[in-house]
C-alpha cells in the first residue's frame, strides 16, 4: 500500500518535471522568465553552498517560532477567557470570527508605524496571522472537551493550574491539535509576506532579491523551501502529535 | 455491640437512620404483604458520629423561564463508617445529584453534607465519585490513571507507584498497567475506575449506577468483587443504581428516593447473609418489595413524561 503510493508519486512528480524540463527547452518563454530544473537546482545548490540559504531559513524559523509562541500564550489565555465569560462570548467571539477574514498582512501599516521598520513589526505581523486561530481553537476545544474530564479531574482533587495542565489541556487536545496547525501555516504564510515588505536578511526577502536580480532560478529555488519547511514541519511536528493522540486516545488514524 | 470501628467481615447491622426523614412522606399503604422494615431509630445510636450526615439537604435549579425547579427536598440521611448504602429511585430523581452534591462538585441550595462532622464544600480526596461514564482519561495509560488523584495529593513517586501496583493487583490488572484506556473491556475499564477512585484512599467511595451498561456475567463478577474489596478495605460505600435488585445484592441498606423532587421515601435494612447473589431467592423476595414501592414511583415519573408529550 505505501509502496503503491509511493510510486504513484514518483510517477506524478517525474512526469511534473519532465513537463516542466520540456517546457523550457523549448524555449517557449525566455529562460529569465521560465528557468529550467538545472538552474532552480545549481540555484539551490548555490544558495547552501555559500550559506546564504541557511542564515535566512534560521533567521526565518526564529522569528516564526517566537511569534508562533507567543500566539499560543496569548490564544490560550484569550480562547479559554472567551469559552468560559459568557458576556466575552457573546461580543468578542464575533469580533473574532470577523477579525479572521482580514489578511494579516492588512496590519502591516501599523506595525510599521507602532514598532517601526523592525523584527517586532514582523512578528507583530506573524502573531496577528496566528493569534486568531489559535484562540479559536483553543475556544472550540475548551467547548467541545466532554465535561466529564473536568468534573473527574476535580473530584480526584486537581484544581487551579494542576487541573489546566494535566486534565483541561489534554482532554481538549483532539479539538484543538487542527487549530494549532492552522495557525502554524498562518504564522509560516505571515512571516515570508512580512518578510518580502522589508530588508530583513529572511526566506522572503531572498525571494524579492531574486526577483529584483531579475534571477527566476532563485525565486523558483526560495520557494521550493518555503513550501519544503511547511511540508516538513507540518509532517514531523503536527502529524507526530496527532498519530500519538490517535493511539492513546484509540481513534481510528486517518488515513 | 455497634462501636465506631471499621467494619468487621462480619457484616455490621444496618440501623440508626434518622426516622423522621425518611418516612414522614411514606404514603400510606394498606398491609396487604408484609411492610418492610424502616430504619429503626435507636436512640443511643444518635450518639454516634456518622461518618456521612446528609442534614436537610435540598437543591433546586432556576430554569429558563426563572421559577426554580426542586431537584431535591430536604434530605436527612446518616451513614456509618464501613456502611454499603445503596441509592434507588426513578430516573429523575436526582440519585446522580445527590452523589454530586456530597462529592462536592456542585453546592445545595440548602442543608450541608457533613464527613466526619466536617462540613464539604468542595471536593476532596476523603469522597471519590466513581462516575457513571467512569471519566476515565484516555490519554493517560492504565497505570497513570490510577496514580492521577495521589499525584495530585503530592505524594512522593515511589509511594505512588508503590500504591498504584497494590491497587491493579487489588482490581487483577496488574498485566495492563501500560495499555491505554481504549483497548480495555467495559468491565476492566470499571475496574480501572475503582482503582483509582481507591488509590486516593477515601473515606467514602461513591458510585453512580456504575455497572449499568456491562453485561450479566460482568456485573456479577464485578459485584463479587466489590464486595470483597468493600470487606478488606473497609470503606464506607455509597452506590446509586436504578436496579432494586443490584442494591439488595450489595447492600447494608437500600434507600428509595421519589420521583422529582427527590426525596427519601423509604428505607430498608437488608438483613440477609453474605455473600449474597443476584439469583438468591430471599434477594429477589426483598426486592419485590422495595420494587413495589418503586414502581409508584416510575409511574408518576411516567406519567409526568407522557403527559406532557399529550399535551403538546
Amino acid at each position: 500500500m505505501g509502496l503503491k503510493r509511493l510510486g504513484k508519486n514518483l510517477i506524478f512528480y517525474a512526469v511534473l518535471l519532465g513537463t516542466w524540463a520540456l517546457l523550457a527547452a523549448l524555449k517557449v518563454w525566455p529562460p529569465y522568465l521560465f528557468p529550467t530544473p538545472k538552474g532552480v537546482t545549481e540555484a539551490l545548490y548555490a544558495g547552501f553552498q555559500d550559506h546564504s540559504f541557511w542564515i535566512a531559513i534560521a533567521v526565518s524559523m526564529r522569528r516564526v517560532l517566537i511569534g508562533y509562541v507567543i500566539s499560543i500564550v496569548l490564544g490560550t489565555l484569550l480562547g479559554l477567557s472567551v469559552a468560559s465569560n459568557k458576556f466575552l462570548e457573546e461580543t468578542m467571539g464575533g469580533l473574532l470570527v470577523s477579525l479572521q477574514s482580514l489578511p494579516s498582512i492588512c496590519w502591516w501599516p501599523l506595525a510599521l508605524l507602532w514598532f517601526g521598520l523592525s523584527q517586532n513589526a514582523i512578528l507583530f505581523v506573524v502573531i496577528m496571522g496566528s493569534l486568531l486561530s489559535v484562540t479559536m481553537a483553543m475556544e472550540d476545544g475548551r467547548k467541545q472537551m466532554p465535561k466529564i474530564y473536568a468534573m473527574a479531574g476535580r473530584n480526584l482533587g486537581a484544581r487551579g493550574f494542576p487541573l489546566f495542565w494535566y486534565v483541561l489541556l489534554p482532554a481538549s487536545l483532539p479539538f484543538i491539535v487542527s487549530g494549532l496547525k492552522q495557525g502554524w501555516a498562518f504564522a509560516w504564510r505571515s512571516l515570508i509576506t512580512a518578510e518580502m515588505l522589508y530588508m530583513s536578511l529572511g526566506l522572503g526577502q531572498v525571494l524579492m532579491m531574486g526577483r529584483e536580480l531579475n534571477d527566476m532560478s532563485q525565486v523558483i529555488a526560495v520557494m521550493i523551501l518555503i513550501i519544503a519547511i511547511g511540508y516538513v514541519v507540518d509532517g514531523l511536528v503536527f502529524k507526530t502529535i496527532e498519530r500519538r493522540m490517535q493511539h492513546k486516545w484509540g481513534l481510528t488514524p486517518a488515513t | 455491640m455497634t462501636t465506631n470501628a471499621a467494619p468487621q467481615p462480619s457484616f455490621p447491622e444496618p440501623r440508626s437512620l434518622d426516622q423522621r426523614s425518611l418516612d414522614h412522606r411514606s404514603p400510606v399503604r394498606s398491609g396487604t404483604r408484609p411492610k418492610p422494615i424502616l430504619f429503626p431509630a435507636r436512640e443511643r445510636d444518635t450518639d454516634l458520629t456518622p461518618k456521612l450526615w446528609l442534614k436537610d439537604l435540598s437543591l433546586s435549579y432556576k430554569v429558563d423561564n426563572g421559577s426554580r425547579l426542586l431537584a431535591l427536598d430536604n434530605i436527612n440521611l446518616k451513614v456509618k463508617p464501613g456502611e454499603f448504602l445503596c441509592i434507588v429511585g426513578p430516573s429523575g430523581c436526582g440519585k446522580s445529584t445527590l452523589l454530586h452534591l456530597i462529592a462536592g462538585l456542585q453546592h445545595p441550595s440548602s442543608g450541608s453534607v457533613l464527613v466526619d462532622s466536617h462540613k464539604v464544600d468542595a471536593p476532596g480526596t476523603d469522597r471519590i465519585l466513581i462516575f457513571q461514564e467512569l471519566g476515565l482519561f484516555p490519554w493517560l495509560k492504565v497505570g497513570e490513571n490510577v496514580e492521577f488523584g495521589i499525584k495530585m495529593k503530592g505524594i512522593p513517586k515511589a509511594e505512588r507507584l508503590e500504591r498504584v501496583q497494590r491497587y491493579l493487583r487489588l482490581v487483577h490488572l496488574s498485566q495492563f498497567q501500560d495499555s491505554y484506556i481504549h483497548q480495555l473491556s467495559g468491565g476492566m475499564r470499571q475496574r480501572v475506575a475503582l482503582a483509582r477512585a481507591l488509590a486516593t484512599e477515601p473515606d467514602v467511595l461513591l458510585m453512580d449506577e456504575p455497572f449499568a451498561a456491562l453485561d450479566a456475567q460482568t456485573r456479577d463478577l464485578l459485584h463479587d468483587e466489590l464486595e470483597r474489596i468493600w470487606a478488606e478495605t473497609g470503606r464506607t460505600i455509597i452506590f446509586v443504581t436504578h436496579n432494586v435488585r443490584e442494591a439488595v445484592r450489595l447492600g447494608d441498606r437500600v434507600a428509595l428516593l421519589t420521583f422529582r423532587p427527590g426525596r427519601l421515601k423509604r428505607g430498608y435494612s437488608v438483613d440477609l447473609p453474605r455473600p449474597r447473589h443476584l439469583e438468591d431467592i430471599t434477594v429477589a423476595k426483598t426486592a419485590r418489595e422495595i420494587l413495589d414501592d418503586l414502581r409508584e414511583e416510575i409511574n408518576k415519573s411516567l406519567e409526568e413524561q407522557y403527559g406532557a408529550e399529550a399535551a403538546r
